[in-house]
């Protein structure tokens, strides 16, 4: 595919002599929805730290929004303004107020004017339903609402692409869906997302592709409705069939 | 139960009387936290016995049994009590050391002007702080020309420096270099690059293995073997950098163990934004690790500005060493000897007591952590 914006072809990578994905190929569109599950130890946060280089691959090719990942600082730099990524653990800055955590890489990477960085901030403030939490601190704050500041956080470099890594999965159950509501309005907005996961009503939702990994290797992707109804391989069977089963 | 009881005779309108004794107020107090034990009332009881036997004859011997008024030590001869009565004539001493007397005043001026100058870098809110900030930064160079001279003032070169001027003037650039210094290091030691990271794990460890007298005999009689023979520096600066140097690389360690106290997940989420490696460390890691390093920090300004008395192996007179000339002063001698110490002692304590309360008002301030 020419017009897509994440290209990875022949990636190979390996934690010392543990070969942690092998041979994977992903093409994601422009606002596609992509939506990444698999077991424990599959190498899905792996595949996902690679397209914004905080992991290091060894083969293959990344290409991001027309830019190849190599050693080049300045590549990787302009890579990264371009795609936000969403933590498990939120990793908000737990000394800068929410508002400051909002402005901080729109002052210092893109330059903005304090005033239009805090402006904007509080838009995304409003679009994460906590415009009245600004002026706390992290600490101060529930997983759901740090889960949402770190989401607005993101937003606030208007990046092409959104990383996310088990958002939800540090969450009590009650705070998962506003914090799922928050990702699937971004869907609906047309963002292009790649979502490390293993909530399968969002996937149903919002994915256009479903992909399980297994060992880390793409073993399966399609779309969801075929992806859950008629899973092709053994593994994602069992795999369902455990995540499903709760 | 007596609860209810109370509340029942409440109604009758019976004026409130106080809470009984034994559960609140100062007795409630000392029941819970003095004599709550067989073992707590020992402790207290050796406790009061031990206040009771120092307290009351530190005071006679400080106050109330103390010689104030004299000019020599025939005032002092055969008196019970401390002997003060030198301290009017010699306190210009002890604080200005030999600085010349007509130019003291420049002593003076430095002192007050690094009043606003440190409350600018340590009150968050200070008005005019914006200036002040830069006022601050051009400060030592300020100081500098006041207590060194140039720019028309006349020049009082260093070995008129002494008294707790002296200390002072030490203590402070030693803090003030040793930090910064400490903090690259620190980062030196964690760096990727192996050049970085093998030349201050070397200079960490070099300086913090040898005592620091060692380091300043080295700087004042080994260095003289290496430098050129027309180059001459200062006997002061020499002390003031291997103290500074040895202060650096305790920091360097204390402000590393801050450094290893921050997830990697602030490291990833500041990449992640396209934060560089300076802007990272900056803004978000070590605000966060000095924030930690607090207490060790502020250790080893305490300890940097004690050392500062070793100043003596130069042959200057801070106030230690002031204390030691009066106690040797055939004027004075045999009367004062713990007399010049206490002063001396005051001196530092409430700087360094100072310093431990600030950083405990500074942490508290940081705090962000959930109420
Ligand atoms: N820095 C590292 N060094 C060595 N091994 C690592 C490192 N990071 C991850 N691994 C290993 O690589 C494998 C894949 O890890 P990864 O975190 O990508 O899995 P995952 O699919 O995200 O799993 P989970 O669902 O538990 O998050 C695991 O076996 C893990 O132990
Ligand atoms: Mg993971």
């Amino acid at each position: 595919m020419s017009d897509s914006i994440i290209s990875i072809s022949g990636l190979n990578k390996w934690f010392g002599e543990f070969h942690v994905l092998r041979d994977i190929n992903l093409d994601v569109a422009s606002q596609e929805r992509i939506v990444i599950c698999g077991p424990s130890g599959s190498g899905k946060s792996t595949l996902i730290r690679c397209i914004n280089r905080l992991e290091e691959h060894q083969e293959g090719s990344i290409i991001v929004d027309g830019t190849e990942l190599s050693h080049d600082i300045k590549d990787i730099d302009s890579i990264r303004r371009e795609v936000g990524m969403v933590f498990q653990q939120f990793n908000l800055f737990p000394h800068l107020t929410v508002l400051e955590n909002c402005t901080l890489a729109p002052i210092w990477v893109r330059k903005l004017p304090r005033e239009e960085a805090e402006t904007q901030a509080m838009g995304y403030l409003e679009r994460v339903r906590i415009p009245d939490q600004a002026n706390k601190y992290p600490g101060q704050l529930s997983g759901g609402q740090q889960q949402r500041v770190a989401i607005a956080r993101s937003l606030c470099m208007h990046p092409k692409i959104m990383l996310f890594d088990e958002p939800t999965s540090a969450l009590d159950p009650e705070m998962i869906k506003e914090v799922l509501e928050v990702m699937v309005d971004l869907a609906q907005s047309g963002m292009t997302m790649l979502v490390v996961t293993h909530e399968m009503g969002f996937a149903s939702q919002v994915a256009d592709r479903v992909i399980f990994m297994d060992d880390g290797q793409i073993v399966e992707e399609n779309i969801p409705s075929e992806f859950f109804e008629n899973p092709r391989s053994d593994r994602t069977k069992l795999f369902l069939g455990q995540i499903l089963s709760h | 139960m007596s609860d209810t009881a109370f509340h029942r005779r409440q109604a009758e309108m019976l004026p409130s009387r106080p809470a009984p004794a034994g559960q609140t107020g100062a007795v409630g107090w000392m029941r819970a936290n003095l004599f709550s034990s067989p073992f707590n009332i020992l402790l207290t009881l050796i406790s009061l016995f031990l206040l009771w036997s120092i307290i009351p004859p530190a005071f006679d011997w400080a106050f109330f049994d103390a010689e104030f008024v004299g000019t020599s030590r025939d005032d002092c001869v055969g008196g019970a009590g401390a002997c003060w009565a030198w301290i009017d004539q010699r306190i210009d001493q002890f604080v200005y050391g030999f600085y010349p007397a007509e130019s003291r005043w420049r002593v003076n001026l430095a002192v007050l002007l690094l009043i606003p100058a440190l409350a600018w870098v340590l009150i968050e809110k200070a008005p005019g702080a914006r200036y002040g900030r830069w006022f601050a930064l051009f400060y030592p160079v300020i100081a500098t020309l006041l207590l060194v001279g140039g720019l028309g003032l006349e020049e009082v070169t260093t070995d008129k420096f002494g008294g707790f001027m002296l200390n002072l003037v030490a203590g402070l650039a030693g803090i003030v270099l040793s930090l910064p210094i400490g903090i690259l290091l620190a980062l030196g030691r964690r760096s990727k690059l192996p050049v970085v990271r093998v030349v201050s794990v070397t200079f960490i460890e070099v300086i913090r293995g040898v005592p620091l007298i060692t380091l300043l005999f080295v700087a004042i009689v080994i260095l003289n073997l290496f430098l050129p023979q027309n180059v001459s520096l200062d006997q002061l600066a020499r002390v003031m950098i291997m103290v500074t140097l040895f202060a650096s690389a305790y920091i360097a360690e204390v402000i590393r163990g801050g450094l290893q106290a921050i997830p990697a997940g602030q490291y990833e989420a500041a990449q992640a934004m396209g934060l560089g490696y300076w802007k990272m460390m900056r803004l978000i890691i070590l605000p966060q690790a000095l924030k930690i390093s607090i207490p060790g920090i502020v250790n080893t300004f305490i300890g940097l500005f004690k050392d500062t008395t070793l100043v003596i192996i130069i042959g200057l007179f801070d106030i230690l060493g002031q204390a030691r000339l009066l106690q040797t002063n055939p004027e004075w001698i045999g009367e004062v000897d713990h007399e010049t110490y206490v002063l001396a002692s005051v001196f530092f304590f409430v700087i360094c007591f100072s310093m431990s309360r600030y950083s405990i008002g500074l942490e508290k301030r940081l705090d962000t952590s959930g109420r």
